[in-house]
């Protein structure tokens, strides 16, 4: 199934809009003071939340992609990868802007002491890695050692669901939900169940074929 | 010189009161859920009258007291206290209340009672929280003071706050304010004041004992293993000022608590 040129420029920015929303929304609330009396806080909970949804985002491009055949998905991972790093760096600079307040000697000895941040520093260094090598140019030059390097993102899903669960502490009823997700999408890419995927979109097919 | 002493902020314009608004929608109430915004958004749903304490274990004068019988209105004190939150944030909130030592007086505590244990209601069907499959905490909430602590003056059992009866998600109808230690030792909505021998176990001490100790004593020295306790943000606050300022030792009560804690080590006991 082939899908226009203009449809699939209109979905990657559809794609955009969607990824920069919750970043506008979050600004709004805080604009219209709406965002409690602490809002750089705000911004870091929901920002770090919404990175893991990114990063989640990212990595079901795959199994949606065997399950539909649609190339609109392999389309859009680059992007995708981009926006979980960006979301990861402004999560980072709400810590140091509104956390330490700037005091840059605090962010150095707070990333050594303590092993939440370091677990989240780690997570952001292969969200960078992978960031600076997301081009062309680097795919070329990389060749084979492109997809090793790439597959730091499980890496960095596992050391993000570690930071986050570090963070809470009383009730791990939201965080077991994003871990549920983030192991669900894990279990997709092992080769039986992978192997499955597009199996499934055949026998889809062939009943809508044979109605009844 | 006028029997009572005004009050002279270190700082006026970071030690202003901060706005009912902020104090009543920004609250750790676990048993309305883990959002700050949780507990306004669902304590409504608790019914606080009628209400009544047990007091209980080593006193002579123990017993079920209903709350009017608890805190006579005529006793009502009004203070106004800074609190500080083991998460590194601060408010400046005025509470009314009694003292604490009061009440303990009244139960005649025998020579056995050396500690003071609170616990919190315990109605699941009313506070969502405690329905929660994924909830670390064993409810109820429990908290413990020292005798000696539970006694000086500036520790109180608060009912009201702005002048007006307390929030149901600022612990009404009856809550501690201790304003030397960390928030989460001012328990909440109490339903029990046992008078024991040992010392109890809190319930955040319970969940994480190498975080959360017994004292919990505001002090820049002694970090929270996960962040530094030597500052605080003062809310509210914005995007272009965190408002962060100095933890003061004690929370700024060292004149009045310091005493209490002579020679001890407070980095092993915090």
């Amino acid at each position: 199934m082939a899908t226009p040129r203009s449809t699939l420029t209109l979905w990657r920015v559809a794609v955009f809009c969607i990824a920069l929303a919750p970043l506008l929304y979050w600004s709004y609330q805080v604009a219209l003071n709406a965002a409690g009396p602490e809002p750089g806080r705000y911004l870091l909970l929901n920002i770090g939340q919404g990175t893991l949804w990114m990063l989640f985002a990212t990595l079901s491009l795959t199994p949606l992609g065997k399950l539909t055949r649609w190339k609109g998905f392999a389309l859009i991972r680059r992007q995708l990868g981009l926006w979980t790093l960006a979301y990861a760096v402004a999560h980072l600079l709400c810590y140091a802007l509104f956390i330490l307040g700037l005091d840059l000697s605090r962010l150095g000895s707070e990333i050594v002491r303590r092993p939440y941040i370091i677990v989240g520093m780690l997570a952001l260094l292969g969200l960078v890695a992978m960031g600076v090598t997301s081009n062309r140019a680097s795919m070329r030059r990389l060749g084979k050692r492109w997809k090793t390097l790439h597959k730091l993102v499980y890496l960095v899903l596992a050391l993000g669901l570690l930071h986050f669960f570090w963070v809470v502490r009383a009730d791990l009823g939201e965080w077991s939900l994003y871990a549920a997700i983030g192991a669900g999408l894990m279990l997709l890419r092992l080769p039986p169940v992978a192997r499955q995927l597009p199996r499934l979109r055949q026998q889809v097919k062939r009943e809508r074929r044979q109605p009844g | 010189r006028a029997k009572w002493d005004a009050v002279v902020p270190q700082d006026p314009e970071l030690d202003k009161l901060t706005p009912y608004q902020d104090a009543s929608t920004y609250n750790n109430f676990y048993e309305f859920g883990t959002g700050k915004g949780d507990p306004s958004k669902r304590a409504d749903s608790l019914t606080t009258q009628p209400w009544s304490v047990v007091i209980d274990g080593e006193v002579d004068n123990g017993g079920r007291v209903a709350l009017e019988d608890l805190i006579t209105p005529s006793r009502l004190e009004e203070r106004i206290y800074r609190l500080r939150c083991v998460e590194a944030w601060s408010m400046v909130i005025p509470w009314l209340g009694i003292p604490l030592g009061d009440v303990i007086a009244r139960a005649k505590p025998t020579a056995k009672a050396k500690y003071v244990r609170f616990e919190t209601l315990v109605r699941p069907q009313e506070m969502p929280g405690q329905d929660s499959a994924f909830a670390l905490i064993d409810w109820p909430y429990t908290e413990g003071l020292r005798l000696d602590e539970a006694m000086h003056p500036l520790t109180i059992l608060g009912v009201g706050m702005y002048g007006r009866e307390l929030p149901n998600q600022n612990g009404a109808p009856l809550r501690l304010v201790v304003p030397w230690k960390y928030g989460f030792k001012s328990i909440k909505s109490i339903v029990r004041i046992s008078l024991v021998s040992e010392q109890p176990v809190n319930s955040w001490q319970a969940i994480a004992p190498d975080e959360y100790g017994f004292y919990a004593n505001v002090n820049p020295q002694v970090d929270h293993p996960r962040w530094s306790q030597a500052t605080e943000r003062r809310l509210p606050n914005s995007l272009f000022n965190p408002h962060i300022i100095d933890t003061r030792m004690f929370n700024g009560y060292a004149d009045q608590v310091a005493s209490l804690y002579t020679g001890m080590d407070l980095r092993k006991q915090f």
